[in-house]
């Protein structure tokens, strides 16, 4: 259990742009009549992105009006949930996974930057600009280590490149999401070892070289991996990884 | 090795486009209508003959699980809830198969609701998939716009699906916690019985299956129980999407038949262990769960239920998490158990104290600051951590240290004699001062 508590500091009042009021509505369509507190999570995440990435005691107040929620049942979700943030962050928040498949990849160093270039856990820097913490598994274990900002994932990373991802940030220059290591999404690094057999896909054709490849893995004494991944077959264009939709 | 052929997510890794018009290339939505038009029963017969275990750990027979589900509605609605709140350490394989392949899980979600008579299904996405999100919403919209879920669609079993998100609680992976906190609650789990299959979601009977599980049911139907029944052995059927992370060369999610070798599975996708397979020390082989293994049992490892139930570990979520002898095990384990003092939801006293207790032992462990007889102790209070409490976030907590004693413990006494023979700093203060 983590023990989470309300900012000392909190603003006057809270209200939704006329636009997320029209699409909480649209929410609380999704579940059964009676049942309006389902949308909870969903509102209260939208209060959060409104508020700049923290959640303010008023707008639970308010979430809980429109949803005819208890405060009490507002609050007690709101310092339940690790995602919603209880004071303010950095305009680019950090979340550091730390859990072991990270750990084991170099997240200490990963955090050790963050305490290099932004401060310790929590700190906003004083141009507002980040801030950090750690959480648990985000989810990305292949892609160890890795870190959340703010809606993408950045993952693969090493210290330089998470430092260079920061200082880009700060002035201003854009960053690419993903792996930073030339990995397109979660495949082995340097070349496919499945998914790369002659007429798999119908919308596209395979590269005359990875019929080699195949050959070699249908070998069941091929067992030197090395030779296995020899050949490349390049991924077709324009395919999406679902990064940057909308 | 699998064919390609007999792979599933053909898009595991998102080198294709995931849009309507591509996924059907790659064949979704592929007679669906006929697949429906087949039955519930017929459906729900053709899963338990490809012996199809549910992919989010536990591996309870999918088919079995759809039958628990009431055949006559006696006024309240039916509801499939798809457990899309992957967040098992080392687990990232849900994920792929929602920014890749989304529309394999919306068929499969539209074929399980028919088999169970549900009208409505919930997707319930961890919160910090926000891409992964958008991904997936997009393609349920794509899908209502082609008429192939929604009212009066195409396939003829009228289907409303929609994609609700959490807001970072690893407890709300647990059925009835995602039930709780789809409801608008603290996602604390509930007492069972009464299990969801009777009250669940809303009062009403209700079903939550894994991703994975829901994903792979269209290419069951459209090639035939006997085929995925094919793979694998029997009462291990099928293909799995393995996740292999931590110390190997090349860290990857890849699908392969159940029982593969976990040698051949590291050494041929994940190119090997890091510094070599001598250099292996350990691995978890089923996300961090399940307690872990020493190499000494890997040489000759089946990656299937019952091959790693009979070493007292677990397939789990399939979850490779691979560690070299560089690895401070002690650790390693330590960090696993602060991840679970911080995900308790704290309900139940034996979970939320004993979590803390667990973690804050092993860091003192992991320094060689503890007493010999403490490994005891430790692992007594483990024993009286699993199985007293509700959920089995307790269990989970509870194994990897068991995992630890059972096959480290010499780690620990050497780490704590080392401790112990040090020579004070002069620095230390001493009570006669």
């Amino acid at each position: 259990m983590s023990v989470r508590r309300l900012a000392a500091d909190q603003p006057e009042a809270f209200a939704f742009t006329a636009g997320n009021l029209d699409w909480a509505k649209g929410q609380i369509e999704k579940y059964p009549d009676g049942r309006q507190a389902s949308a909870v999570l969903p509102l209260l995440w939208r209060a959060q992105e409104q508020c700049g990435g923290w959640l303010p005691e008023p707008a639970l107040r308010t979430i809980a009006d429109l949803l005819g929620m208890a405060y009490i049942r507002v609050y007690e979700i709101a310092t339940f949930y690790t995602m919603f943030n209880l004071a303010p962050v950095g305009r680019y928040y950090v979340q550091v996974c730390g859990t072991t498949p990270c750990w084991l990849r170099g997240a200490e160093d990963i955090k050790a930057s963050c305490r290099k270039l932004i401060g310790a856990p929590g700190h906003v820097t004083d141009d507002g600009l980040f801030s950090w913490t750690e959480v648990e598994c985000l989810g990305a274990c292949v892609n160890a280590p890795m870190v959340q900002i703010n809606k993408d994932y950045y993952e693969d990373l090493t210290p330089e490149s998470f430092e260079k991802i920061l200082v880009d940030l700060r002035e201003g220059r854009e960053v690419k999401p993903g792996p930073q290591d030339g990995r397109h999404s979660s495949e082995p690094a340097g070349g496919l070892t499945t998914l790369i057999a002659q007429g798999l896909y119908a919308e596209a054709p395979t590269p005359e070289d990875s019929e080699e490849a195949e050959l070699a893995l249908l070998d069941e004494d091929a067992t030197d991996p090395a030779a296995a991944n020899a050949p490349i077959p390049k991924p077709p264009r324009g395919g999406s990884s679902g990064r940057r939709q909308k | 090795m699998l064919k390609d052929s007999d792979r599933i997510f053909k898009n595991l890794y998102g080198f294709h486009d995931w849009r309507l018009k591509a996924a059907r290339a790659r064949g979704a939505w592929d007679g669906t209508k006929a697949m429906i038009e087949k039955g519930h029963e017929a459906i729900i017969e053709e899963v338990k003959a490809s012996g199809l275990r549910g992919r989010g750990g536990a591996g309870f027979p999918t088919g079995l699980k759809w039958s628990f589900m009431p055949k006559q509605s006696d006024g309240r609605p039916s509801y499939l809830v798809v457990n899309a709140d992957e967040s098992e350490p080392g687990t990232c394989k849900d994920r792929d198969i929602m920014r890749h392949d989304p529309h394999l899980l919306i068929e499969g979600a539209l074929l399980a609701a028919f088999a169970m008579r549900a009208h409505v299904s919930y997707i319930y996405i961890r919160g910090e998939f926000v891409r992964e999100r958008e991904v997936l919403q997009a393609a349920i919209d794509e899908a209502y716009d082609a008429k192939l879920i929604g009212k009066n669609n195409v396939n003829g079993w009228d289907f409303e699906l929609y994609l609700h998100h959490g807001a970072g609680a690893y407890i709300c992976g647990e059925e009835t916690a995602l039930l709780e906190s789809l409801e608008g609650k603290k996602g604390q789990p509930r007492l069972k019985p009464p299990f969801p299959a009777n009250v669940g979601l809303y009062g009403a009977p209700t079903t939550v299956n894994n991703v994975e599980s829901i994903a792979v049911v269209p290419d069951i139907l459209r090639r035939g129980a006997t085929w995925f029944a094919s793979l694998g052995k029997p009462n291990n059927t099928g293909t799995k999407l393995f996740c292999l992370s931590g110390h190997v060369n090349k860290p990857c999610n890849v699908e392969e038949e159940m029982g593969v070798p976990l040698r051949e599975l590291i050494d041929r996708h994940a190119g090997g262990v890091r510094g070599g397979w001598d250099n292996l020390l350990a691995v978890i082989p089923g996300g961090s769960s399940v307690p872990c293994l020493p190499a000494s049992q890997c040489n000759d490892l089946p990656m299937d239920f019952d091959a790693l139930r009979d070493l007292k570990s677990g397939l789990g979520t399939a979850a490779v998490i691979v560690m070299d002898k560089s690895t401070d095990i002690i650790r390693a384990i330590a960090r696993l158990s602060y991840f679970y003092k911080h995900e308790s939801c704290g309900q139940c006293t034996p979970c939320r104290e004993g979590t803390g207790w667990m973690w804050r032992v092993l860091e003192r462990m992991a320094r060689g600051e503890a007493e010999k007889g403490e490994i005891d102790m430790l692992l007594q209070v483990s024993h009286q951590v699993e199985g007293h409490t509700i959920c089995a976030l307790g269990d989970a907590a509870a194994w990897p240290v068991q995992g630890l004693i059972r096959h480290f413990r010499h780690v620990i006494e050497q780490r704590i004699d080392a401790q112990a023979t040090k020579p004070l700093s002069p620095s230390v203060p001493v009570a006669a001062e």
